[in-house]
């Protein structure tokens, strides 16, 4: 069975929670490359939509250190609240 | 009442004739907390040789992960105002036309939601609205839509792209570059609100080779007007420069970088060796209405420019020396190399990479063969120096055999 963009962006929200806990940051490419490196039926298309999926839902963020990175939503460092 | 600051360091940057950033924040500063707590931020950071913002990561609206930058003040509770102070990159229209009311409109917005404060316009070409708090994100996103503008780039991804006035306004322009801007903006809308590249990714468009948006020194992908014809040249007028006073011979024939040009003093002519004009455009600027670009017009493509950040400035090599990117499908042959171009960088570029750099550090040749280019001689940046292009005898002999 053809791999879903529900089940692509499952596995990228779990690389970047376990990523997370041990204090990594992994950047939109680094999920990009590692899903499409599992799955031969995956193109670069669908990890896209993958991505904005989760983006759009709020489960994960961009966050910019540097570079881009993808991250769980938390309270930003550096913020005055 | 706002708090009055003491700014003797600051009130400095207002002497002399120039126009003072310094007097417009003050301006501002009358009716904007923001402003005027900026105000005093700066002052103190001038005394102490020290900068008082923090970086913010996180801050954006849904769904986008560029265009916002944030920033926070490390002395929050002596400039509260200020606590945060994030800013907005907003996409600016191609060639930056806009109507009075469109400006009016941003303005509005921007007073109501952050701090009155812009760049018109930043390096890059983007509408800069300087200074809001996190949670006015979402509602100035919201207006700044309704009013028909979006975000900009920034971070790892497609930064908005600019282009000179083209068309428009200047009849040197060798394509449409407004379309061309508008159109390579559009098609990449996704790569530029969602950052996936190593690096920013720059466009650029200039209609000739006057360069007018400095393309070639600062844009990951540049593309300069050119022509493959002729020089026009109208005589009549080479002689009225003449008789004007304009010493053709030592202010435009010794200027040229190619010596292609001979000029008759008694006849007051002009003659060009178009076979050797490097399109620099020297001639035609001192004579703009004696000489013009040809007929036959497109866009040379060159890839790999950057401004000094993290590594030193590079200048972009041609890829393409000459496309038509008024024509639909030469448009879209244009758009799959950079997307071929992008696949190898993003995927073999390391973290903060520039294309250019990249390029560097794999060997052009490398690069060529995995975007699936041809090398030709007008990469050749400088004579003798082509460590990519190697004679294969093999080749050679199928070619014969063929």
């Amino acid at each position: 069975m053809a791999i879903t963009i529900d089940r692509i962006a499952d596995e990228m929200f779990e690389m970047v929670k376990e990523a997370q806990e041990v204090g990594k940051k992994l950047k939109p490419m680094d999920l990009q490359k590692t899903i499409k490196n599992k799955y031969d039926d995956v193109d670069k298309p669908m990890t896209k939509k993958a991505i904005k999926q989760l983006v759009d839902s709020g489960r994960l963020v961009y966050s910019y250190f540097g570079g881009t990175f993808l991250e769980l939503p938390h309270r930003e460092g550096a913020a005055n609240d | 009442m706002p708090k009055e600051y003491k700014t003797p360091q600051l009130d400095e940057l207002e002497k002399g004739p120039w126009p003072s950033f310094v007097k417009e924040i003050k301006l501002a500063a009358k009716n904007n907390e923001m402003a005027n707590d900026v105000l005093g931020q700066l002052e103190q950071s001038y005394d102490e040789r020290l900068g008082h913002w923090k970086h913010g990561g996180i801050v954006g609206v849904m769904g986008y992960g560029g265009g916002v930058i944030g920033r926070y003040s490390d002395l929050p509770d002596k400039y509260p105002a200020v606590s945060h102070f994030h800013t907005l990159r907003v996409n600016h229209p191609s060639g930056w036309f806009y109507t009075s009311d469109a400006l009016r409109k941003v303005c509005d917005i921007w007073e109501k939601h952050g701090s009155g404060l812009t760049n018109m316009h930043g390096s890059t070409g983007d509408i800069v609205l300087l200074g809001t708090r996190t949670e006015k994100l979402e509602p100035v996103f919201q207006e700044l839509a309704e009013a028909g503008f979006d975000l900009g780039g920034s971070g790892s991804d497609v930064r908005t792209p600019s282009c000179c006035v083209g068309k428009a306004r200047c009849e040197w322009a060798c394509y449409d570059t407004m379309k061309a801007c508008y159109d390579i903006t559009m098609r990449y809308q996704d790569e530029l609100h969602r950052p996936a590249f190593p690096y920013k990714w720059k466009f650029k468009f200039a209609g000739c080779p006057n360069d007018c948006v400095a393309s070639i020194a600062r844009a990951d992908c540049s593309l300069i007007g050119t022509w493959r014809d002729d020089l026009r040249i109208d005589q009549d007028e080479v002689a009225a420069y003449a008789d004007g006073g304009l010493d053709i011979f030592n202010d435009v024939v010794l200027q040229c970088p190619a010596k292609c040009m001979r000029y008759d003093a008694e006849k007051k002519t002009l003659e060009v060796d178009n076979e050797s004009c490097r399109r620099c455009m020297h001639c035609i600027n001192v004579m703009p209405k004696a000489l013009r670009p040809g007929t036959d017009t497109g866009a040379v493509f060159l890839l790999g420019s950057k401004a000094p950040i993290l590594e030193g400035a590079l200048l972009s090599s041609v890829m393409v020396p000459f496309v038509n990117l008024d024509d639909e499908e030469e448009f879209e042959d244009f758009c799959d190399l950079v997307d071929e171009m992008i696949d190898v960088w993003c995927e073999e570029g390391k973290a903060r990479e520039r294309v250019g750099e990249f390029i560097q550090r794999v060997g052009m040749g490398n690069f060529l063969e995995a975007i699936g280019l041809e090398p030709m001689p007008e990469m050749v940046a400088y004579p003798r120096d082509n460590p990519y292009i190697f004679y294969e005898m093999e080749e050679e002999e199928e070619l014969e055999e063929a």
